[in-house]
This record gives C-alpha cells, sequence and structure tokens, in this order.
C-alpha cells in the first residue's frame, strides 16, 4: 500500500502554521532565524504575507547583524510596500539600521513607497519601470498596488475620470475596457458617458467618498469592502 | 525608588580606591539598617503586605536619605545572618542595593555584570520553586521596571566605546552573555507564560478568576509574585520594544490589558503613566494619532488630579517628568491630527500654555516648524537603544545615537509627507464646495499636482487600525463628485 505523499499546498500549510506558532510562542530566539527566511520566500512565492513573522526576522536581524541578508530585507520590504495603505514599510524601516537603508536597492524602495504614501503614481509606476528586477521578483505586486490605488481613489472619488484612473493602476486601452468591465459587473462600478469629457467611472458609494453615508466610529468600514480586489485578469 | 533616566551618567570609571576615600565599609552595618532588614524579613515570611511596603517605600527611602546618600548600602554579606541567611531575601536585598548604586550613585561595569547576575538568580528561583511570599505591586512593579532600565542603560553604556578602558573591554568581552537582549526579552516572555497571566484576565472576563478584583494579591494563602510580575513583564515587553523600534509587537505584547479600564496596572502609578506614554508613543509611530490623543488626554488628566497625593513619593520627579513628555507627545499628535474636541478642557488649558506657540508654527510646516518637531520628539521620546554587541575589532566609536538617529529621522519623514496637508485644510474649512481648478489656482499648483494632494490627504488621514479597518482621522473632509467639486464637511470626532 502506498502512503499518501502531501501535496505542495499541504506542505506548505504545514510550514506556515509551524512558523507562526514559533513566532507566537518562541519569538527570542535566534534558531528560528533560518526558518524565517524560509518562509519569507515562502510568502513570496505562494502569495501570503505576515507582518509578525518578518518583524520577528527583522529583530533578529538587529540582535545580529552579521546575519542579516540583503535580499531577504528587500523582498520583505517589497511585501510591505504590498501591504498598503498598512503602515508596514515604515514599521519595518524602524527597524533596519540606517546605513543599510542607505544601499542602492533600498533607496529605490524608499522613493517608491514616497511616491504611494503621497499619491504619486504616475510617478510611482514609472519609478517601478525602471526597476523591475527589484519589483517583479515578487508576484503579485502589480495587483497590490492597483489595489491600494483603488482603495485611494475610492476614498476621494465618487465619479472618476477614465484616465485619472488609468494613470493611477497603470493600466490603458483595451485591458482597461476589460478591467472596467470586469468591474462594473462584479463591484458595483457604473461607467458612464462623460459630457464631451471622456468616459466616467462612478466608484460604489461608502462612508468616505459620500458623507450621507457616514456612520459613526462603530461602524467603520472593513479595508476589503472598498477595494473589492481583484480579478486576476490573463 | 526613583529610576533615573537620564542616561548621560557620570563615566563608569569609578574604582574601588574612590569609594574607599569617601570612608564606605561595606561591612558595617548601622543598628537602623539592622533593624530594618530583621523586620523586613519578618514581614515578609508573614505575609504582612502593609507593613513590607510601608518598609519598602518609606523606611528604605528615609535611610537612604539619611545614612547613603552617596555611599552604596552595607553588603548583603553583612546582613545576611540577620536573616537567616535566607537566599531569597538576599536576593530582594541585592536588588534593592544594586537599584540604590543606579539610583544615586554611578554603577561600575563589574556591577552592571553583577546585578544581572543577581536578577537572573531572583527571577530563576521565582520562575522555577515554589514562593510562598506576598509582596506589595510597587515592589513587583519597580523590580521588573528596574530590570528594564538597567538593561538600557547598559546598551547605552556599552555603545560609548571610544573612551573604553583596555580592563573595560576585557570585562565585556568576557562577560558577552550580560543583558543580552534575548536573556533580558526572555525573562519577560518567561514570566508571561508560566504565570500564565494572559488566561487568566481571560477567564477573569468570564467570571472564573479573580486577579484584577484582589489588585493581583493572593487571599487563598497563595503568592502574588510569579502573577503579579507576569502581568508586569507585559508592560516591560511593551516598554522593550519600543526601545527597539518595533512598535507593532509592543502593541500586541500590551494587548491582553485592557487600558479601557482599571486593572492592576493603575494600582501603581509608575506603572500605569509607563503603561500609557509607550502605549501612546507606539500609537503615533502607527500613525494611530487618534487612539495617542485619546490615552495621553485620560492620562494626562489623571496626573493633573492626582500628583498632590504623590508629592513625598520617590516617584514623583518621575510622574513630573513624565508628564511633561505626554504634553510634547500630544502636542506633535495635535499637530498632526488636530482633533482637538478629544481633549479635555484642563488638559488643553495646560497644552496651550506649554506648547500653544509651538503647535501653531508646527503647523506652518517649514524649516521651522521640522525643527520644533525635532524638538519635541527629541525630548519625549524613549531612550532608544541598539541591543547588538560592538565589534571589538573596528576602531572604537560611540554609536548610542544611532538608534535614536533613525526614529527621529523616519518620524521627520513622515511628518515631511504631511507637508501640504495643512494647507488643504485651511481651504476645506472655508468652502462647502469649491472646483478643482479655483482650488487649484488658490494653492499656486497644477491639477495633476492638486491630484496628489488630495489624496495625500485621504490616505494619511484614514489610517488602518489592528484589525485593518480602514478609520477616519481627519477633522474635515471631502469628496470629489462629478470631478469638478470637491465638496466639503465637517467630520469631527468627539471625545468618550
Amino acid at each position: 500500500m502506498r502512503r499518501e505523499r502531501e501535496t505542495p499546498k499541504q506542505q506548505q500549510q504545514q510550514v506556515s502554521y509551524t512558523v507562526e506558532h514559533l513566532v507566537a510562542v518562541n519569538p527570542y530566539n535566534p534558531d528560528i532565524l533560518p526558518d524565517l527566511e524560509n518562509y519569507v520566500n515562502e510568502q513570496v512565492s505562494s502569495q501570503t504575507y505576515s507582518l509578525d513573522a518578518n518583524l520577528c526576522l527583522l529583530r533578529l536581524y538587529q540582535f545580529e547583524p552579521e546575519r542579516m541578508s540583503n535580499q531577504i530585507v528587500a523582498r520583505i520590504l517589497v511585501k510591505a510596500l504590498m501591504a498598503m495603505p498598512a503602515p508596514d514599510f515604515s514599521l519595518c524601516l524602524f527597524l533596519i539600521p540606517e546605513r543599510v537603508q542607505m544601499e542602492e536597492q533600498f533607496k529605490t524602495l524608499i522613493v517608491l513607497s514616497h511616491y504611494l504614501e503621497t499619491g504619486r503614481f504616475r510617478q510611482f509606476w514609472d519609478e517601478a519601470a525602471k526597476s523591475r528586477h527589484i519589483v517583479e521578483a515578487v508576484p503579485g505586486f502589480e495587483q497590490a498596488i492597483q489595489s491600494y490605488a483603488i482603495h485611494v481613489l475610492s476614498l476621494t472619488y465618487e465619479k472618476i475620470q477614465r484616465p485619472v484612473l488609468a494613470e493611477a493602476i497603470n493600466i490603458e486601452g483595451l485591458s482597461l475596457d476589460k478591467f472596467l468591465e470586469y468591474q462594473a459587473a462584479n463591484s458595483g462600478w457604473i461607467l458612464e458617458k462623460g459630457h464631451g469629457r471622456g468616459q466616467l467611472i462612478v466608484l460604489p458609494q461608502n462612508e468616505f467618498n459620500h458623507p450621507e453615508l457616514k456612520k459613526s466610529d462603530a461602524d467603520s468600514v472593513p479595508l476589503e469592502h472598498i477595494t473589492r480586489i481583484f480579478p486576476i485578469l490573463g | 525608588m526613583a529610576t533615573n533616566y537620564d542616561y548621560e551618567e557620570a563615566p563608569a570609571t569609578y574604582d574601588e580606591a574612590h569609594r574607599q576615600d569617601l570612608g564606605y565599609d561595606p561591612n558595617f552595618v548601622p543598628d537602623s539598617v539592622k533593624s530594618l532588614v530583621v523586620h523586613l524579613y519578618r514581614h515578609i515570611r508573614e505575609k504582612n503586605v502593609y507593613e513590607i511596603h510601608q518598609m519598602y517605600e518609606i523606611s528604605f527611602q528615609t535611610l537612604s536619605d539619611r545614612l547613603f546618600k552617596d555611599t552604596p548600602w552595607p553588603s548583603v554579606d553583612a546582613v545576611a545572618h540577620f536573616v537567616d541567611n535566607d537566599q531569597v531575601f538576599c536576593l530582594l536585598y541585592r536588588e534593592m542595593w544594586f537599584r540604590h548604586i543606579y539610583a544615586r550613585l554611578s554603577p561600575t561595569l563589574k556591577q552592571r555584570i553583577d546585578s544581572w547576575d543577581n536578577y537572573c538568580s531572583l527571577f530563576q528561583v521565582v520562575l522555577h520553586s515554589v514562593v510562598n511570599m506576598q509582596l506589595p505591586n510597587q515592589w513587583l512593579w519597580d523590580m521588573v521596571d528596574e530590570f528594564v532600565y538597567q538593561f538600557q542603560s547598559f546598551c547605552q553604556y556599552r555603545a560609548k566605546m571610544k573612551n573604553k578602558t583596555e580592563q573595560e573591554i576585557a570585562l565585556l568581552r568576557q562577560y558577552d552573555q550580560a543583558w543580552n537582549v534575548y536573556g533580558v526579552l526572555n525573562y519577560l516572555q518567561a514570566f508571561v507564560e508560566k504565570s500564565n497571566i494572559i488566561q487568566i484576565l481571560e477567564q477573569e472576563k468570564e467570571g472564573l478568576e479573580q486577579f484584577t478584583a484582589t489588585d493581583g494579591y493572593d487571599y487563598s494563602g497563595g503568592s502574588n509574585v510569579l502573577k503579579v510580575l507576569g502581568y508586569f513583564s507585559m508592560v516591560g515587553l511593551l516598554r522593550v520594544h519600543c526601545l527597539l523600534g518595533d512598535y507593532q509587537t509592543g502593541l500586541k505584547c500590551l494587548l491582553p490589558i485592557d487600558i479601557s479600564q482599571q486593572g492592576v496596572y493603575t494600582s501603581v502609578i509608575g506603572s500605569h503613566i509607563t503603561t500609557i506614554y509607550h502605549y501612546g508613543f507606539a500609537n503615533l509611530m502607527l500613525r494611530r494619532y487618534v487612539d495617542a490623543i485619546r490615552e495621553f488626554n485620560k492620562m494626562l488628566l489623571y496626573i493633573y488630579k492626582t500628583k498632590q497625593y504623590h508629592q513625598k513619593s520617590p516617584q514623583y520627579e518621575q510622574i513630573l517628568k513624565k508628564n511633561e513628555q505626554m504634553y510634547a507627545l500630544l502636542a506633535i499628535c495635535l499637530s498632526l491630527c488636530p482633533q482637538v474636541k478629544l481633549v479635555e478642557e484642563t488638559v488643553n488649558s495646560q497644552l496651550r500654555e506649554k506648547y500653544g506657540e509651538k503647535m501653531a508654527r508646527m503647523q506652518r510646516y517649514d524649516d521651522e516648524a521640522f525643527a520644533i518637531y525635532d524638538e519635541l520628539f527629541s525630548y519625549a521620546c524613549p531612550k532608544f537603544i541598539t541591543p547588538s554587541a560592538p565589534s571589538f575589532e573596528e576602531p572604537l566609536v560611540n554609536y548610542n545615537q544611532d538608534a535614536y538617529r533613525l526614529q527621529l529621522k523616519l518620524f521627520l519623514y513622515e511628518v515631511k509627507q504631511q507637508q501640504l496637508l495643512s494647507g488643504v485644510r485651511t481651504f476645506l474649512k472655508v468652502y462647502s464646495t469649491i472646483s478643482l481648478g479655483k482650488l487649484a489656482n488658490y494653492m499656486e499648483v497644477d491639477d495633476p499636482t492638486l491630484r496628489t494632494i488630495l489624496l495625500t490627504y485621504k490616505h494619511k488621514t484614514h489610517a488602518v487600525d489592528s484589525e485593518g479597518k480602514v478609520i477616519s482621522n481627519a477633522d474635515v473632509d471631502f469628496y470629489i463628485d462629478d470631478i469638478q467639486m470637491a465638496y466639503t464637511s465637517n467630520f469631527g470626532l468627539t471625545s468618550g
């Protein structure tokens, strides 16, 4: 009788369970450093994310700087960027020594973060295009940033012009048409013909872009309901 | 036992010869000291918590002031035979002995190392054997507080390599485990785990346990020491993580304590203040300004009402210092997130008095403004540390300011990103609707730039809380409708 081999997904789930467990019960332990580094790579390849585990690793790097891996730190920062609007990127920077932050790849990531923090999406996509080697190493990067862009736009606009949206999410032409159709069908977006100004997109109403809907503090809207992410378009 | 947070201690080259010049004889035990240890020992054995507290808080202080203003207390060896050579009492006495050195004198490197050893021995006893004492919360808090303080002090000391003598470097190399960060964190963590305090607090919510109701004391013949040390260690962990710059994890460590209620953490003023100060600071760095403002407000009001009762206490100076620091942090928070309605009358008028002018200048976001943010942050922030051991090979430098410089730099970076928001606020407060074109004109920017400013405003005023929900911090908000108009409304938050 042959024993069933675990599927890769089952194996990966066991890895994440074990590491999360370690972080919860035995975080101040230099021996778990290799596990945490592997876990970063897991997060990258399986498009998952764990801030707690990554902070744990950055702390260990702080305790033993000679064991720090710049490549792993870069990956952690990219994942943190993808978690926006959460402030994870800053939280990670607080734990990375200044001299490390001065290195080229980290300076680039900090610039990218700066553009996103200040709504400069066009500059962000331009810079990201120049740094493909950094950002392409992490699957799901583009979608995560597009998701963040839509989040901020949804806080701000009730109706938005097509070119403004296009610039923010870096999708144009036919791809954008497909994208808009999908959002209209699944996320409650409404596409209007603008009055000689091109296409207008009406974003779903929420308490941030429509004050009549503002509820008391107790009913703050969960992030997922606003961003309504994300179709994996081809 | 006022802990001294000013880490600019006198140089630690205080050697034996010097001490003997002061006529200090470690073996001489004045009668008053003999009396104190004998009575204290008896009270501890008999679990007379009130008497223990009186002796600990008052008698020890009085004798220190009278007899040991600038010398150490008699050595533990000299008093041991008065207390049956009781191991635990001797460890407790030594802990107070070292604390006195830190507070009134200047510890040598050897003393720092010996103090670490003493904490290890004391903590091992509490963690691994059955301790049958009941000690006052004040004492148990002071132990945890002092433990973290001495760790912070050691890191600061160790990072000043430039003027270290050969002996000091040799000692540092030899005792490289003393005050290592893993040890410190793991002891605190061990207290939390071994005491089972998290489960106790959980079960208390369901009425299955009594802890807060008895202020942590055990009225069924047991000991409060492990439980209360476990409890205070959560605050200790928050503090250590803040010193390292890991605010997220720090807050996580504090989570089992419900700071919206009274609790054992409020039973000791030092613990109450330390908890709220670090909670507020961590939230400031996490950009959760409303949470920080709310807690600072409550704490400052409490101090205002109760500080008169602490005038004679050894903690008084510390209370005042932290009070001032929290006003500075509150000034920063309110400049970044003008939610004045969250601040109570009394606190607000104190704030205006201390920082009214500076706050007005901070909201101008020019060079002078940044200088003030820098000044207030530097005054009020924790004494950040570099936890790693120095490299003894390179040229010896002082790197004790590195951690602080990094946190300051990143904080000012965030302030800079919020630079243009103040301008937007002014216009939004005046107009209920305004065309984007006009707004761009008034702000003297082009349309794309205005867009980025408005998006930045939205992003920066909508924080993500600990559960991933988006909450608005905005005092005045807007949305853009039909691409040409921006409608504004006043979204004031209220306190309570």
